[in-house]
């Protein structure tokens, strides 16, 4: 099929898809974004560490926990994937292999920020004892 | 062996050097510190999902919060903690050499030397610092 077709027939559409730097600028501007959030996420965990699970609730019913902490696992996940993406790329070259942990990457990312915001959401916003 | 001829009269690529590889090459101070970023990135990924996990423990309710405090509190929980502590300051440290190199600063071997012994002595020290705290507060 391919040896029947002319050069600029076989290109034609497969070019620049004109979001070719979105990774690069994602993984920047989320990276900039963590520089704070995880600052304050290591302070916060110093504090929480002694935090039993009523002072841990307590904590983060304050929408000045709750709402970095959502941002900062959203961040991190973010930033994490397109990490992760970059090394299965560069070591995994099989392709079935390679998308497979691609595609399992990124479930298990959208995975841990769903549950991370919806748990961090429920705890926040729930007031009382659960 | 560049006069050898290649099959059938097709053009041989020229007898250049190869570019080394991993192997033989001598271990030095940028590839290293290269090297551990990428580690401490992917161990970080699992860092953000415990992170998740602590959140979802909390949600979940006091038994479960407790379980998921022991774990951590364990000797086994400590060391990866101590583990992430690194990671989270040495990923910090290294991703800012990195936007300083997006912005073109930094590249001479002198200065890429410099930052990578300062990205490893910080990490170490914010490390130990922390865990200080962590000490003087009663966690250990």
């Amino acid at each position: 099929m391919a040896g029947y077709r002319t050069p600029l027939g076989r290109v034609r559409g497969l070019g620049s898809a004109k979001h070719g730097v979105g990774h690069f600028i994602g993984q920047r501007v989320s990276a900039v974004a963590l520089i704070f959030l995880v600052l304050w996420g290591v302070y916060s965990a110093l504090g929480l560490a002694q935090a039993d699970y009523a002072g841990a609730g307590a904590w983060m019913r304050s929408p000045w926990h709750a709402i970095p902490m959502a941002f900062l696992l959203s961040a991190a996940l973010y930033h994490g994937q397109l990490g992760l993406r970059v090394v299965i790329e560069d070591y995994i070259h099989k392709p079935v292999t390679k998308n497979l942990l691609l595609i399992l990457s990124l479930f298990v990312c959208w995975l841990g920020a769903a549950i991370g915001v919806f748990s961090i959401l429920k705890v926040a916003l729930g007031g009382g004892a659960f | 062996m560049s006069e050898a001829k290649g099959d059938a009269g097709r053009p041989k690529a020229a007898d250049r050097p190869l570019s080394p590889h991993l192997m033989n090459w001598r271990p030095h101070l940028t590839m290293t510190v290269s090297i551990l970023h990428r580690f401490t990135g992917m161990a970080l990924y699992g860092g953000a999902l415990i992170v998740a996990g602590w959140a979802a423990a909390l949600a979940s309710g006091p038994d479960a919060f407790e379980h998921y405090r022991a774990l951590l509190g364990s000797p086994l929980g400590k060391l990866v903690l101590v583990g992430l502590t690194f990671s989270v300051f040495y990923h910090l440290a290294g991703g800012i050499r990195h936007l300083a190199w997006d912005l073109g600063l930094g590249f001479e071997l002198r200065t890429a030397d410099t930052t990578a012994t300062a990205v490893v002595a910080f990490a170490v020290t914010a490390t130990v610092a922390v865990w200080i705290i962590a000490g003087f507060a009663g966690l250990l």
